[in-house]
């Protein structure tokens, strides 16, 4: 197994705050923005993205503007899989309902987990809007799913592994391609 | 997350797999609070509820619980089936495996109905034990465990368990199957349990039990100062004996009433898992006082019933852990 660097701390960084910027300007301003954070490196981008977010506007608040969706169970491998973890799901104090909802993940694949996460949220309420952000966009769809905000996006092979390490969990930023 | 074959017993449960599943069950009740009430996780799955004595609360609850995760569900109960018609416990099992059931929640009058079901080969789907004889309610412990952390800890709950919490379960224990199940997941739990029942209804092992033994509620309920005391249902169906003089005497030394509940700790919990007797062993002024869980129970019942078909049910089965 040979781990290739092809982010460090620094190109997260960037792109995080880029990724934020981009969100700001789509939604001219902060009016009904949330960000829904997808466990487990999701909610870290997501709280990363808010604190910029707010840093550039003061009408922001990202206490209330941030949530956690856990989509243990809307994934369509379940039976397939061992069981997974499930974690809580936080929706923002702001709610969802006619909000524009921005889904924030650390890598985009095969776009399975966007799907569930959809049907997850559907089930909460009914955004206005909902948008992607994602660190890192991997391709190899396999559902007709398109990331809205991306930071960096990496031609990889299936073979491949990429591994998204964030500070408050890994100890260290960076994203690694293993092959 | 470890995922379990089948739930027999209470002490199936390790106590990282009961914290688990206690877990799980707050995420559950997250959803129960939801406007829609509804999650797609068991999607294709059928869970037969084969109830073989009356219930209430337990059969509606792994019905709501299943319907909640989108499983197909199936109640079948002895009375108007073929089990009338003198059809064995192994004829309708084969019955519903040819049916192909997933996962079935079995209550019998016999104890170790369920694990005979599980082990005999009849059927490959996941058995629940929704109560077998004077044996085992396993979910009912973990539901009662669920309500009590939730009263103490509120929001703070995941993650934790019951070390060092005074539990007192009061009554009927020779013929309670969740007083069995209780004692065993509460001292997973790392609970302290009493036992408070007349000589009468104790059973001849209960020595050997990890748990106090009191013959006087009142004494009881003054020295241990308990956070939750459990009331037993005292089980009019199973007394086939003289095992106390008559009820009045026995709602009168052993029921909960205004008085005992003055003795009671502000914030201590007053549980029963239902059916009441209502002036037998709790009377309606403890029944229906803030210190008393019963609704809540039932509540929280959905809750962990969602949190146990779903550790069965869904994810891989591999031949190792069958």
């Amino acid at each position: 197994m040979v781990a290739r660097t092809v982010l460090t701390g620094d190109d997260i960084d960037r792109a995080v705050t880029r990724i934020a910027h981009e969100i700001i300007e789509s939604n001219h301003g902060v009016s009904d923005l949330v960000l829904l954070g997808i466990p487990t490196r999701g909610v870290i981008l997501a709280n990363r993205i808010a604190k910029i977010i707010a840093r550039n506007d003061a009408n922001f608040s990202p206490a209330d503007a941030v949530g956690r969706l856990d989509i243990t169970m809307y994934r369509d491998d379940l039976a397939s899989n061992p069981t997974r973890e499930v974690t809580e799901t936080v929706e923002p104090g702001l709610g969802i309902d006619n909000r524009v909802v921005v889904l924030v993940d650390d890598v985009l694949y095969s776009g399975r987990t966007i799907r569930a996460a959809l049907d997850a949220l559907s089930d909460l309420g009914r955004p206005k809007v909902v948008r992607l952000a994602v660190l890192v966009d991997r391709g190899h769809r396999e559902l007709p799913i398109r990331a809205d905000f991306v930071g960096k996006n990496l031609p990889t092979s299936r073979e491949e592994r990429i591994q998204v390490q964030l500070l408050e969990i890994d100890g260290s930023n960076g994203v690694l391609i293993e092959s | 997350m470890s995922s379990l074959k089948h739930l027999l017993s209470a002490a199936d449960l390790s106590r990282d797999a009961a914290i688990n599943l206690l877990d799980i069950a707050e995420t559950m009740s997250s959803v129960n609070d939801r406007e829609i009430k509804k999650l797609p996780t068991l999607r294709g799955k059928t869970v037969v509820n084969l109830f073989f004595e009356d219930s209430t609360r337990t059969r509606i609850s792994f019905e709501l619980a299943a319907k909640r995760l989108s499983a197909d569900v199936i109640n079948f109960s002895a009375k108007g089936s073929s089990v009338s018609k003198g059809e064995s416990l192994k004829d309708t099992a084969q019955t519903l495996e040819a049916m192909g059931a997933d996962g079935v929640v079995i209550r019998h009058p016999a104890s170790g109905a369920a694990y005979t079901l599980a082990h005999s080969g009849w059927i490959n789907g996941s058995i629940v034990n929704a109560g077998d004889g004077t044996h085992e309610h396993p979910t009912q412990a973990l539901l009662d465990a669920f309500t009590i952390r939730r009263r103490l800890h509120g929001a703070a709950s995941s993650g934790k368990d019951l070390a060092g919490v005074k539990v007192a379960v009061v009554g009927d224990v020779l013929h309670s199957r969740v007083a069995r199940s209780n004692l065993l997941l509460l001292n997973t739990l790392g609970a302290e349990v009493h036992l408070v029942a007349p000589p009468t209804l104790l059973p001849a092992n209960s020595s050997a039990w990890n748990a106090v033994i009191h013959f006087s509620l009142d004494e009881m309920l003054q020295t241990v100062k308990p956070d939750a005391v459990m009331m037993l249902r005292v089980q009019l169906e199973r007394m086939n004996a003289a095992y106390f003089p008559s009820e009045r005497e026995y709602a009168r030394v052993w029921g909960f009433n205004a008085d005992r509940l003055a003795m009671l700790r502000e914030n201590a919990l007053l549980m029963h898992p239902g059916p009441m007797n209502r002036g037998l062993e709790i009377s309606a002024a403890a029944a229906d006082s803030p210190n008393s869980t019963v609704l809540e129970q039932v509540a929280n019942g959905v809750s962990v019933r969602m949190a146990v078909l779903f550790n069965l049910l869904s994810g891989e089965r591999s031949i190792d852990n069958v």
